[in-house]
């Protein structure tokens, strides 16, 4: 009950009027950034980042997670309306929206889409609100060593999860390591990868990377197409909404589901994306008309909808417990709490109690927020999305410069965007994933410190990683996650060997 | 080296599919256009690989210089950047031998030339526009790359491109100097109204 409490204090921070329009500011902020292609979630969280480092961190982080909630919504607008996903995580909703759309369904599926987010995140926040604070308690006994095995953990499982080539995944998540350590080394003093460049000093900047590989990446993927778009329009009013509504309660099994799904996927990094598509996929078994699946299913559109909301805001937990983001966006948000000078992770529990069950109670505040928001704003979402291209691309070139000048008020980093822009558009042409190479960016310097102090204490023995059950069983999951692949494709070809040899 | 034309019915059932979205793409769109010239996947796979295999190089050596061991306080600078370094090279090669086996089978297209222009349409006129921001300042290059751009790649009338630069630089400026104080670059025109 200590958790109510602390939770009802928490609605008493964050309701207030101020806080209340940055809610619904961020939120719509947060659905045009999902909306427009080259703004996604994490590189929109990133250029409005600046805008808040005059306001109470509380408040910052309340706008900033609504302009997430938000963009976690606005994936599902272009998905349906334009067949084009918005956020990775909304590619398994073109699947059964976009037909829905085309079948002048478009009002039902975007009702189905955002109340199933509304259902996912808030089953998410719940468990959110229960999970965090043990959690935390939990992470407060972490040495290094523990410390170490939970980075380890979180960067593995992104080869042990992720589809496609995992050395691909691995050279992108080292090259994050590299650029990381770039700069003045925290403990010894000396400047590591500089090469003599007085401007390398401090490193590359995140935020900086995350809007050069994400926003000017995804610019110039979008002008290869030349960019044609056409999409459905979309009506919504109050009756399809109820009609929709009605409908919704016999996809109860499926929402459960995606809902159990979303939560576990999410607080593994990386997770939204394949607990949408891993959603959509159990929905389609267990449904009776799974068979109809890709027709226009309404139920095709809740299972990855669920799921991916579920997902996105469990991906808060290990960000807020452990200091450690599920996502890329989750990576901004943290980046940001340290801009604030809020340390990430279990003692931000025992030490900034409001801060924590402010944005706790802003998440259940924000995901209200957020759908009366979609549900009534709609068609003006969709007029923005039909704002041609050669407009859309300039000024989301210039937003991204104005956001990557502002990070450290430096010329340079403007030039890096251009460069990280054409990486981003390299790497993803070529299925290299970028959310490994943006963690390991962050979480770089925290990575190298907690090896560091743990191979000290341990005087340079690794067993340390296996001196008792909790920090050995950590990192003996890494490392099956690690090896995951191997062990699947050998499972597989044993599998399909055995019954030639029989 | 040329790369070959795609011909339609060749590779498209080879392997799985890794890209199950952009490569499927971009197969569908070569049946169609198989007339540009084009880079494959696998070529630049491999120059890709390359170029990691030497970054990683570069962070090993550099790892070396300053000291991948221990001294009498512990671990030095380069300890830990040694080792993600050789996890860099030895991912580079690995991906570089792959691609070398695939390199006379596969024929999945990475981009057509005349895609290519394209993503230079917008890539050499940003690249100039960074050099206008530090030369000039953001607000006046801001206006004149969203003109010019709307202009000339969008076809649009002078005034309406016009109007939508200034009015973007117009609205950056009053949040970011006026409302929110969070200084951007100036030049001589910013100087001249006083800011």
């Amino acid at each position: 009950m200590e958790e109510l409490n602390a939770l009802f204090h928490g609605f008493s921070v964050a309701l207030t009027p101020f806080n209340l329009m940055l809610m619904f500011i961020g939120i719509i902020l947060g659905v045009i950034i999902g909306v427009l292609p080259g703004l996604g979630g994490a590189n929109g969280v990133a250029i409005l980042l600046p805008l808040t480092f005059t306001m109470p961190p509380t408040s910052a982080i309340i706008m900033l997670s609504c302009i997430y909630w938000g963009a976690l919504f606005g994936g599902a607008i272009t998905s349906i309306l334009f067949n084009i996903p918005g956020e990775p995580w909304s590619v398994a909703t073109t699947f059964d929206g976009y037909p829905m759309a085309q079948q002048g369904r478009a009002g039902e599926a975007l009702t189905g889409a955002f109340t199933s987010s509304f259902v996912g995140a808030l089953v998410a926040v719940l468990m959110f609100t229960f999970l965090a604070p043990l959690i935390a308690n939990f992470a407060l006994q972490f040495g290094p060593p523990e410390f170490f095995a939970v980075y380890l953990l979180t960067f593995c499982s992104f080869v042990g999860t992720g589809k496609g080539n995992p050395f691909k995944i691995i050279a992108s998540m080292m090259l994050g390591f590299a650029m990381a350590a770039v700069g003045i080394d925290i403990v010894t003093g000396q400047l590591r990868l500089t090469f003599g460049f007085t401007e390398l000093l401090s490193g590359f900047h995140f935020l900086v990377a995350v809007i050069g590989l994400f926003g000017i990446g995804e610019i110039l993927l979008s002008m290869e197409e030349g960019l044609s778009f056409s999409g459905h329009g979309a009506k919504i009013n109050p009756t399809i909404v109820l009609q929709t509504w009605a409908k919704l309660p016999r996809y109860w099994a499926t929402s459960i589901r995606s809902c159990f799904i979303g939560c576990w996927m999410g607080i593994i990094p990386g997770g939204a994306t394949p607990a949408s598509f891993m959603s959509y996929g159990v929905a389609r078994q267990m449904s009776r008309e799974g068979a109809k699946f890709g027709t226009g299913q309404l139920e095709g559109v809740i299972a990855p909808e669920t799921a991916a909301h579920a997902a996105g805001t469990s991906a808060l937990l290990p960000m807020i417990t452990l200091g450690i983001p599920g996502s890329p966006t989750a990576a901004v948000l943290l980046g940001g709490l340290m801009i604030w000078g809020l340390q990430p992770g279990p003692l931000l529990f025992v030490e900034q109690k409001d801060f924590v069950w402010g944005l706790i109670a802003s998440m259940y505040l924000g995901n209200i927020a957020g759908l009366i928001v979609v549900l009534t704003m709609v068609p003006l979402f969709a007029a923005i999305l039909r704002v041609p291209f050669p407009i859309i691309a300039p000024v989301i070139v210039v937003i991204c410069a104005i956001g990557a000048y502002t990070v450290k008020n430096n010329m340079l980093d403007v030039w890096m965007i251009v460069v990280f822009g054409m990486m981003g558009y390299v790497f993803k042409k070529l299925d290299y994933p970028l959310a490994p190479m943006v963690l390991a960016l962050v979480l770089g310097d925290a990575a190298e410190s907690s090896f560091r102090q743990a191979m000290l204490i341990a005087q340079g023995d690794l067993t340390v990683f296996w001196s008792k059950w909790l920090v050995g069983s950590l990192t003996t999951l890494a490392l099956v996650l690690l090896f995951w692949p191997f062990i699947s494709a050998a499972m597989a070809r044993l599998r399909a060997r055995a019954p030639a040899t029989r | 080296m040329p790369a070959p034309l795609f011909s339609p019915g060749r590779g498209v059932c080879s392997r799985p599919v890794f890209l199950a979205f952009t490569g499927a793409a971009a197969e569908m769109e070569n049946n169609n256009e198989s007339a540009h010239r084009a880079v494959r996947i696998v070529t630049m796979d491999v120059v890709v690989a390359a170029l990691i295999f030497a970054l990683g190089a570069l962070v090993v050596y550099e790892s070396n210089r300053l000291g991948s061991g221990w001294d009498e306080n512990g671990p030095q600078a380069g300890y830990f950047p040694y080792y993600t370094g050789l996890l860099v090279c030895i991912s580079g090669a690995v991906v570089f031998v792959q691609g070398l086996f695939k390199l006379k089978s596969e024929v999945k297209v990475f981009v057509r030339q005349d895609q290519f222009r394209q993503v230079l349409v917008i890539l050499l006129p940003s690249a100039a526009y960074v050099l206008g921001v530090q030369l000039i300042g953001i607000y006046v290059p801001s206006a004149v790359f969203i003109g010019l751009f709307m202009k000339i790649a969008g076809k649009y009338s002078w005034l309406r491109s016009v109007l939508v630069g200034l009015s973007v630089s117009v609205i950056a400026f009053l949040l970011f100097e006026v409302w929110f104080k969070i200084p951007l670059p100036k030049g001589p025109f910013e100087k001249l109204i006083g800011y």
